[in-house]
C-alpha cells in the first residue's frame, strides 16, 4: 500500500469527486522535544457525493478505522463529520481524516454505509436517535442509547425546538435557563 | 428468529446489572442447547448526558474533570484526549516537561487497568487464588499514583495547556522503586498466565475473534492487537511525548509467532503492554526536559481566551482498553462548548461481542465477555426464557459463575485423568 501524504490525499479527493468536492483543510503541529508532526486532515463534501467519498476512503486504506460521528446543529442545518483513521500500522504515518458533510434541516437524510463498514452501526443509531438525522437503509433501526420511553421527536443534540428544553429539571431557587418551547 | 421443533432454543438475556462487570449492560443471548447461536447487545443503561452536560452547562474548564468521569479507571486518558482537543481547538502548546508527565500518568494508569483486568479475568474462571494475589501485586502501582497525584482515582493532573502538577526530581527514585518491583515480577506473572494449564484451557480458542472481523467491526486496544491489527495511537499518530519515544504495537505473534485472536491472546498482549508500560515510563524519566508545566498558569486569562476562541479539534489518546477520541468545536463569545462528542473504546468494541460469544458455551460467556474488558457494569441476574412455553426462570450471576468455575474443575479433572 502506497501512502500519500495530506496534499496528496487532498488532490485524490478532488479527482475522484471533481464538483462534489468542497473544501480541504490541513491542521498540522510539532510535538515534544523531538518536533515530530502531529497531522490532522479535515476534508468537505457536498451530501449528494458523500458515499463516493467514503468509498474513496476504502481505496486509500482497504480497511478505514471509523472513530466516531460527530454532529453540530448549525442553525438552519445540521453538520456531520465522520471521524476516520487512516494508514494505522505505520509509526508516525497515520492521519486522522474528518469527512464532513453538511445537511439541510429539511432534508436530514444521510444514506447508510454500513454495507462499506459494518462497524458503522452504533455511530449511525447514535446519531439518528440523538441528532434526528434518518440514516437511509440502515440495517437495525432501533434506539441505541436512550430509553423506549423517550418521548419521539425529541433530539437531545438539537439546539431548536426539537431539543430536550422541556425535559430539563430546574433545581430548587433556580431560574428556568431558557424559554420552553 | 425461528424455533427449531426437535430442539429448543432458549434466549437468555445476561445484566444490565452483572458483578463481572463494571457498568450495566445487557446481552440478550439465543441458546441451543449449551451453545451460543445469536447475540445482541443492548446499551444505554448508564447513558448520563455528559456531552449534553458539556455543551450546555458547563465551561470548557469544568469539563476536564467531568471528562475525568466518564469513567473510574480511564480517569487520565478522557482529559487527556479532551485537553489535546482543546488546546487544537484554540491553538495553544502545552510546554515539553508536561508532555513527558502526561505520558508517565497514562501509563501508570495502563498498568493498574492490566492488572485489574488479570484479576477479573482469573476470578471469571473461578481461579480466585491468582485474583487475589494480583490485586495485591496492583497496590504497588496504586500507591505510586497516589504519591504522584496525590489521589488513587481521580487524579486531576490535567489542564488545558499542560499539567496541573510537576513529578520532580526527588519523586524518581520511589518512582524506579515501584517499576523495578515490577519488572521482578515480571517472570513470575507470565508464567502464570501463560504456562498455567488451567488458564490455557480456559482461554484458548475461546472467543475468537478473526483479523479480517476485527477490521471491520473496527475493533481497537488491546482487543483488536489480539486479533493481530497493529493498531496503537502511540506507535501511529503518536501524540505528546510519545511523538519521541518509539512505541510498538503488541501483537500475539511477538511472543508466540501465530495470531489466534482468542483470549489467550488477549492475555498476552495485555500482559507484554504492562512491561512496555514500564519501558516507557522509564525512558520519560531519562529524557524529561526542565521548564514549566503550564503554557498558561492564570485560569481565568485561560478561560477568556476559551470563550473567544473559534475552532475545532480532534484528541485520539491511547486508553488502556483502546482509543479514545474526543471531538471538540468552540464557537467565539460561548461559554460552553458548541460541540463535544466523545468515543470511547468500548462504544466499538461492544460490536465485536456478538462475533466473538457465537458458537461458544453459557460457561464461557463470563470470561469471554470480560476478554475485551469492557468498560461498562456488571450482571447479578440473567432470565432464561424458554421461548416455546415462555417460561421464566431466573439465572442468578452466581449461578453463571459456578457453571464457568465447574467448567474449569471438569477440564482439569479430564486433564488429569
Amino acid at each position: 500500500m502506497e501512502l500519500l501524504s495530506p496534499e496528496e490525499i487532498i488532490d485524490s479527493f478532488k479527482t475522484a469527486l471533481r464538483d462534489s468536492f468542497i473544501d480541504a483543510k490541513i491542521y498540522q503541529r510539532e510535538v515534544a522535544v523531538k518536533k515530530n508532526k502531529f497531522r490532522s486532515l479535515w476534508v468537505e463534501v457536498k451530501k449528494s457525493a458523500f458515499r463516493d467519498a467514503v468509498e474513496h476512503i476504502c481505496h486509500l486504506q482497504q480497511y478505514p478505522h471509523l472513530a466516531i460521528i460527530s454532529s453540530s446543529d448549525l442553525g438552519s442545518e445540521v453538520e456531520l463529520i465522520y471521524h476516520f483513521t487512516i494508514y494505522y500500522g505505520h509509526h508516525l504515518e497515520e492521519l486522522s481524516l474528518g469527512l464532513r458533510v453538511k445537511l439541510p434541516k429539511s432534508d436530514l437524510k444521510i444514506p447508510t454505509i454500513t454495507d462499506i463498514i459494518p462497524g458503522a452501526i452504533f455511530t449511525e443509531r447514535e446519531t439518528q436517535e440523538m441528532m434526528g438525522v434518518e440514516v437511509d437503509g440502515i440495517p437495525d433501526n432501533r434506539r441505541l442509547f436512550l430509553p423506549e420511553d423517550f418521548p419521539q421527536g425529541v433530539y437531545p443534540w438539537r439546539t431548536d425546538e426539537t431539543g430536550p428544553k422541556d425535559m430539563l429539571r430546574v433545581l430548587p431557587g433556580r431560574q428556568k435557563k431558557y424559554d420552553s418551547g | 428468529m425461528t424455533v427449531d421443533e426437535t430442539k429448543t432454543r432458549y434466549n437468555i438475556p445476561v445484566g444490565p446489572i452483572h458483578p463481572a462487570l463494571k457498568e450495566p449492560i445487557r446481552l440478550d443471548l439465543s441458546i441451543d442447547g449449551e451453545e451460543i447461536v445469536d447475540v445482541d447487545v443492548v446499551v444505554g443503561q448508564v447513558h448520563r448526558g455528559i456531552e449534553w452536560l458539556g455543551m450546555n452547562r458547563n465551561n470548557p474548564i469544568q469539563n476536564i474533570y467531568l471528562a475525568e468521569r466518564v469513567c473510574g479507571i480511564c480517569n487520565i486518558c478522557h482529559p487527556f484526549a479532551y485537553v489535546m482537543a482543546v488546546e487544537q481547538a484554540m491553538g495553544i502548546t502545552p510546554p515539553e516537561r508536561a508532555e513527558y508527565i502526561r505520558v508517565i500518568i497514562a501509563e501508570m494508569e495502563r498498568i493498574h487497568s492490566h492488572l485489574l483486568w488479570a484479576g477479573v479475568a482469573a476470578h471469571e474462571i473461578g481461579f480466585d487464588s491468582v485474583f487475589y494475589l494480583v490485586w495485591r501485586v496492583r497496590e504497588e502501582i496504586m500507591d505510586l499514583i497516589e504519591y504522584v497525584t496525590g489521589n488513587r482515582v481521580t487524579k486531576a493532573m490535567f489542564q488545558i495547556g499542560g499539567v496541573r502538577r510537576d513529578i520532580t526530581e526527588e519523586q524518581f527514585p520511589k518512582i524506579r522503586q515501584s517499576l523495578d518491583y515490577y519488572k521482578s515480577l515480571f517472570d513470575q506473572l507470565k508464567t502464570l498466565f501463560l504456562d498455567d494449564k488451567t488458564i490455557r484451557m480456559r482461554t484458548r480458542n475461546v472467543g475468537i475473534l478473526k483479523t479480517e472481523d476485527a477490521l471491520k467491526l473496527l475493533t481497537v486496544g488491546p482487543t483488536g492487537r489480539a486479533s493481530g491489527v497493529p493498531k496503537d495511537v502511540r506507535q501511529d499518530q503518536p501524540y505528546s511525548g510519545y511523538a519521541d519515544l518509539d512505541v510498538k504495537a503488541i501483537t500475539p505473534d511477538m511472543l508466540t509467532g501465530t495470531v489466534v485472536g482468542d483470549v489467550y491472546d488477549r492475555i498476552i498482549v495485555r500482559l507484554l503492554e504492562v512491561a512496555q508500560s514500564i519501558e516507557i515510563i522509564e525512558q520519560c524519566l531519562e529524557k524529561m526536559p526542565p521548564g514549566p508545566i503550564l503554557a498558561q498558569p492564570k485560569t481565568a486569562v485561560l478561560l477568556k481566551t476559551l470563550t473567544q476562541a473559534e475552532g475545532e479539534g480532534i484528541g485520539r489518546a491511547e486508553a488502556p482498553r483502546g482509543e479514545v477520541v474526543h471531538y471538540v468545536r468552540l464557537e467565539a463569545g460561548r461559554e460552553t462548548l458548541s460541540t463535544w462528542k466523545i468515543r470511547a473504546p468500548t462504544y466499538v468494541n461492544l460490536m465485536s461481542i456478538p462475533t466473538i460469544l457465537k458458537g461458544g458455551q453459557i460457561a464461557d460467556v463470563p470470561i469471554a465477555f470480560a476478554s475485551i474488558d469492557p468498560c461498562m457494569s456488571c450482571t447479578n441476574r440473567a432470565i432464561v426464557v424458554d421461548s416455546k412455553t415462555k417460561n421464566t426462570s431466573l439465572l442468578s450471576y452466581r449461578e453463571l459463575h459456578e457453571l464457568s468455575v465447574e467448567k474449569t474443575k471438569r477440564l482439569e479433572a479430564e486433564f488429569d485423568s
